[in-house]
Formats: structure tokens, C-alpha cells, sequence
């Protein structure tokens, strides 16, 4: 593409001044067939291995293990189907304990691990934001570094402390557990988006005689809704998707979560390897739905700069 | 069944009303006291429940596990640096930390340009296109390790040669007729670890994608249209023009990632366990705590990790109190 451009000075009038420009290859709508082929053979080889595992899920034992999923998924009508492989893993213990108690277990685990920790870091982050005290930055900077400290580091006194109080392989272990480590994250989450709250708000409610308890309910929380729900969709599938941590303070008892029956039906290789893929997307469904319904406070979470260790 | 459907319906309802009840005595702790003391006390009160959590369940166990680090394997006598000499100067050890600075190299650099790579390409799609393709390659961010694991027994299966294959790359293999692999256990050239990184790469490329493209869509259009009169073609455009002004958003992105495959240990634990030189310092660690019982182990590798994490620290700190200056 060429520009004409009228000069200023210099150029001898009447004999435009020519502007080589380059021509514009981005923005939308733009892409070349080749970019189009190309994103569409990605997109495919990316949804291929689930794909494989959903038919694998839905085919019967002799031929899971007779052919690959490809065989079944391009002769659907020559292949038998089941629903026998989800029934099975739902309700019998070849996985350790029932799928749908493991899912059940998983919700236990998952929703208070959410809910709870929200609310303690909701008020901290008021605190950081809108009150004024001694020690407050030095404390919210040691919150930003322990951002990015692995949990690893609370394991072995965790499990001492824990088998002393005889709490390992309850679920208030590891409830408590993900209130601790979610933390640092929902407070950095939280204060970052209150901070950006416009202040006039906050500072006329003081000024009509609101106390600090009632401008928080009533005004900052329903204000931070964006973020509080960010960071809820973030730790739930944080805490939906753990296995560390559920292996280590629930271990595989009647309390095992779906990650850990999952884990410990993959060491199978006689009778109960045809239930992988089945319970496979039985663990991974509500992820799944979250992730689809709520895509866009999920994103909004991820951009909020944090980072999580 | 109903029991236990019964039981967290009263733990998430009583934990959350448990909360907001210690909460409200706790303001109203506060508010009894008189004058200066209450806007002293209060900031303590809202903020000290998680103040709690975190010095409980970070800042303790960090130093007891420092402590631990110098003791015995059940924590009883203090042995020195044995724990630290020991780990070491163990071969098996070494070839751990090896296959972590291996994952550590390849992943969060391939992460990144992966998703660079899709975001600018995306970019170009009309809305709709975008949209769809941003969400195939974000879907997986969603799935467990354990989950994408188990996908990815569909691409890496292996059955002994004559037997049918049930995995797309023996199926290739087979197809061409070569002899099927046991691809977890190719350790030539740390091979396998490759294929685990894969898995990994698999779920992280859409989280890398997702920020970039929303920096990407940041970007003025002046400075590229400025660029463009200026004559400088697309890859010029590209790497003059918008890589620096993406720069941040690359780094936070690398460093989430890095953060992350520095503790790797699912992906590693459900596939191979460890085996066939694939292990990793937080299967390693794990496999101390638990299969060898040896606490003293267990903790030196926890500080060890810790100690590789200190300069990420500090860069986040740093980074933090530059942008609260900027504020």
C-alpha cells in the first residue's frame, strides 16, 4: 500500500513526497488460509486425547483392548457401546472406593475450601486496604512473597502436628490445609481489585457514621463481586483438581477424593483397566462445566497479575 | 451415602456462619474498646484470622521443615548437614535434580512461545473464530494433572509387540510397520521426561495464550501503525514493536509457569512414578515422606527447593513494591 502525503517543506510542491508503507498483516479478519489451516489442525491435535478417552469410555472391556478408540470412533455403527463402564466405577470399589462417593467426597472437600477462606481473606484484604496500621505493608509484602513458596514446605510438620491431634484422613485437615494455602492468593487477589474501588464511596459512608463492619458488608463486598468470584472459580478448581494434598491428608480411606481414586485405579492392568476413561471424565466434568459456564471470570482471575506457588 | 450428603451441607453451612460469627465478636470486640484503641485493635481483628492461617500453615511449618532439614529421619537427634551431604552425593539424587532443571529449561520457555504463538495467530480469526479456538486450547487449564494424565494414556499406550495397540503413537508406528515402544521408558536423552513435559505443556499453553492475547489486544494501535509507515514489515512489526511492549505480561506468564514445574509431581506420579529416570524433587520428596518414612530427607529437599525459589521471591517482591510506587 502507498500513501500520498502532502509535504511541508523540502519537497518542491506540486510533486508529492510518496510514503513507502507496509501493508497491514494483523487485526481481525486478516488471517491467510495457511494461519486458518493451520489454528484448525491445532485446535484438532489439542481435543484429539480427550476425545480418544471419551470413546474409549463408552466401549465395552474386549473391545477397548481389541483396537484403538480411532477404530470405534469411525465405524460408530459397527462397534458395540456401553454406559456399563461409568455404572461399574460409580458403584463398585474397583477404584479403591465408589466414583460417585470419591465425587462426593471431592464436593466435601471443594466447597468449604472455597467458600471459607474467601470470607477470612475478604476481611484481611479491607484491612489492607482501607484501615491504616503499624506493620500493615510489611505484612502484605510478606503475603506477596509467600505467593510464590511451594506448599511443600508445611508438609512433614503438617502430618506430624496433624497425626498428634489425630486429624489426618479427616476432612477438616484438608480443609484447613487449603484455607492456609489459598490464602496468600485470595488476599492478593482481593486487595489488588479493592484498591482500584473509588475511595469517594468509602469515604462518604464513613463520614454518615457506617463503622468499618457495616461498610463491609454492605458496600465493599457487594462492590467486589468480579473478583470474589474470580477467585472462587480459581481455588475451587485449584482444590477440585489437588492431589498432593489429598493424598497426603486424606490418603485413600472412605474419604479419598475423585483425583485419588482416579490415581489409584491407573495402577490397574487386569480386571478394572476398562474403567479408567470413565472415571477419568467423571473426575474432570465438573472442572469441565465451571470452566465452560464461567470462562470469563475465570479469565478475569488469571489476569489479575497473580501468581500462585 | 445421605449421611455424608448431610455432613457437608452442616460443615460448609457451619463453617461459613462459624466464620462470620468469630468475625462479627470479633468487631464487636473491638468496638467496646474506646477511642484510639478501637482503630488500633480493629485493623488486627479483620485481618488476624488470616494472618493466622497463613503463619499457621505457611510461616511455622517453614521453619520447623528448615529445622527438621538438620534432624534425623523421625526429627528426634539433630545430625548437621548429613541430610544436605547425603542427598547430594546420591547419584539418584543428582539425576533428579538434573530431570528438574530439565523441566525447568523446556516447559515454561515452550509454554510461552507456544502461546504467543497461538494469540497472534488468533488474533487474526474474526470474533467468532478467536473465540472458539481460544477455547479449545484453554479447556485443558482446567483439567487435573491426574485427568490429563489419563487423556493422555490415549496418545502414549503401550502393549507387548503382536498385541493390538490402543495408543495413537504405536498406532503410527504399527502402521509403518515398526515394533511398538514403551514410551515411558525411552530414558535415552531423558526422552520420556520429554513426553511427560508434553502433558504438562498441554494444559499450560492456554493460560500462556489467554494473557498474552489480552496484552497483544493492549498493545496501541498508534505504535504499529506507526511502525507500519515507517515501512517495517510484519516479523520487524513483531519483534520491534510489540514483543517489548508485551514484555511484562511474557515474564508474568514464564514465571507462573516456572513456579509451577519447579514443584511438579502429579504428572510424574500417576504416569511413571518416578521410574525410568523421570523423577522429579517433588515426587522425590514425596516418596521420602511417605514410602521411606525419612523426615530428615524429606525436609532437605523442601529446602533445597526452597532455596531454588528465593530468587523468584525476591524478583516478585520487587516487582510488587515497584508497582505499588507506581500507583
Amino acid at each position: 500500500m502507498t500513501t500520498t502525503l502532502q509535504p511541508g517543506t523540502g519537497a518542491p510542491a506540486g510533486e508529492p513526497q510518496i510514503v513507502r508503507q507496509s501493508k497491514p498483516g494483523s487485526g481481525t479478519g486478516s488471517a491467510s488460509w495457511p494461519v486458518r489451516i493451520g489454528l484448525l489442525v491445532l485446535c484438532i491435535a489439542w481435543m484429539i486425547p480427550a476425545l480418544g478417552m471419551l470413546v474409549n469410555s463408552f466401549r465395552p472391556r474386549d473391545e477397548q483392548f481389541a483396537s484403538g478408540w480411532w477404530t470405534a470412533f469411525f465405524n460408530p455403527f459397527g462397534s458395540s457401546w456401553t454406559i456399563s463402564n461409568y455404572t461399574t466405577v460409580l458403584t463398585s470399589d474397583a477404584a479403591g472406593i465408589p466414583m460417585a462417593q470419591a465425587f462426593l467426597n471431592s464436593l466435601i472437600v471443594a466447597l468449604p475450601a472455597t467458600v471459607i477462606p474467601i470470607l477470612i481473606a475478604a476481611f484481611a484484604a479491607y484491612a489492607f486496604t482501607f484501615m491504616q496500621w503499624k506493620g500493615r505493608d510489611v505484612v502484605f509484602v510478606i503475603i506477596v512473597g509467600l505467593l510464590v513458596v511451594p506448599n511443600q514446605v508445611a508438609f512433614v510438620p503438617l502430618v506430624k502436628l496433624y497425626s498428634g491431634l489425630g486429624l489426618n484422613g479427616t476432612f477438616l485437615a484438608v480443609w484447613l490445609a487449603h484455607i492456609g494455602f489459598g490464602m496468600p492468593l485470595a488476599i492478593y487477589i482481593l486487595r489488588t481489585y479493592m484498591s482500584g474501588l473509588p475511595t469517594a464511596v468509602i469515604e462518604s459512608a464513613k463520614i454518615d457514621g457506617a463503622s468499618h463492619f457495616t461498610t463491609f458488608w454492605r458496600l465493599i463486598m457487594p462492590m467486589s463481586m468480579p473478583a470474589l468470584a474470580s477467585f472462587a472459580i480459581f481455588q475451587f478448581l485449584w482444590v477440585w483438581n489437588d492431589l498432593l494434598v489429598a493424598l497426603i491428608f486424606l490418603g485413600r480411606g472412605d474419604n479419598t477424593v475423585a483425583t485419588v481414586a482416579l490415581q489409584g485405579l491407573q495402577g490397574q492392568t487386569g480386571a478394572g483397566r476398562e474403567l479408567i476413561p470413565a472415571a477419568g471424565y467423571i473426575t474432570i466434568i465438573v472442572p469441565i462445566i465451571v470452566f465452560l459456564a464461567l470462562q470469563r471470570y475465570f479469565v478475569r482471575g488469571m489476569t489479575s497479575g497473580a501468581v500462585k506457588g | 451415602m445421605a449421611i455424608k450428603v448431610v455432613n457437608a451441607v452442616i460443615a460448609i453451612l457451619g463453617g461459613i456462619g462459624g466464620a462470620i460469627i468469630i468475625f462479627w465478636i470479633l468487631n464487636k470486640l473491638a468496638e467496646s474498646l474506646k477511642g484510639r484503641w478501637e482503630d488500633r485493635v480493629k485493623p488486627w481483628m479483620f485481618a488476624g484470622p488470616a494472618i493466622l492461617a497463613i503463619a499457621v500453615y505457611l510461616i511455622y511449618p517453614a521453619i520447623v521443615t528448615i529445622q527438621y532439614s538438620f534432624a534425623n529421619e523421625d526429627s528426634t537427634q539433630y545430625v548437621g548437614f548429613k541430610n544436605y551431604t547425603d542427598l547430594l552425593t546420591d547419584n539418584t539424587f543428582l539425576q533428579v535434580l538434573l530431570n528438574n532443571v530439565l523441566w525447568i529449561i523446556i516447559v515454561p520457555a515452550l509454554t510461552v512461545v507456544l502461546g504467543l504463538g497461538v494469540a497472534v495467530l488468533a488474533d487474526r480469526l474474526r470474533a467468532r473464530g478467536e473465540k472458539t479456538t481460544k477455547t479449545f486450547i484453554f479447556l485443558p487449564m482446567a483439567i487435573s494433572m491426574v485427568g490429563a494424565a489419563t487423556i493422555w494414556r490415549t496418545v502414549y499406550d503401550y502393549q507387548p509387540e503382536g498385541a493390538p495397540q490402543t495408543g495413537i503413537l504405536n498406532a503410527i508406528l504399527g502402521f509403518f510397520g515398526k515394533a511398538p515402544v514403551f514410551w515411558y521408558g525411552q530414558s535415552t536423552l531423558h526422552f520420556n521426561s520429554l513426553l511427560l513435559m508434553i502433558i504438562l505443556i498441554w494444559t499450560q499453553v492456554g493460560y500462556s495464550m489467554v494473557l498474552l492475547s489480552a496484552a497483544i489486544k493492549g498493545v496501541p494501535e498508534d505504535t504499529v501503525e506507526a511502525g507500519r509507515i515507517d515501512g517495517a514489515g510484519e516479523r520487524r512489526i513483531f519483534f520491534s514493536i510489540i514483543v517489548p511492549q508485551i514484555w511484562p505480561t511474557v515474564i508474568t506468564v514464564f514465571i507462573t509457569v516456572l513456579i509451577g514445574v519447579m514443584k511438579v509431581f502429579d504428572v510424574v506420579y500417576v504416569t511413571t512414578n518416578g521410574a525410568y529416570n523421570t523423577d522429579v524433587i517433588a515426587r522425590r520428596f514425596y516418596d521420602e515422606l511417605y514410602t521411606q518414612g525419612n523426615n530428615g530427607y524429606a525436609s532437605a529437599i523442601v529446602v533445597i527447593l526452597l532455596l531454588a525459589v528465593i530468587p523468584i521471591l525476591i524478583y516478585q517482591v520487587r516487582h510488587f513494591r515497584a508497582e505499588e510506587a507506581a500507583r
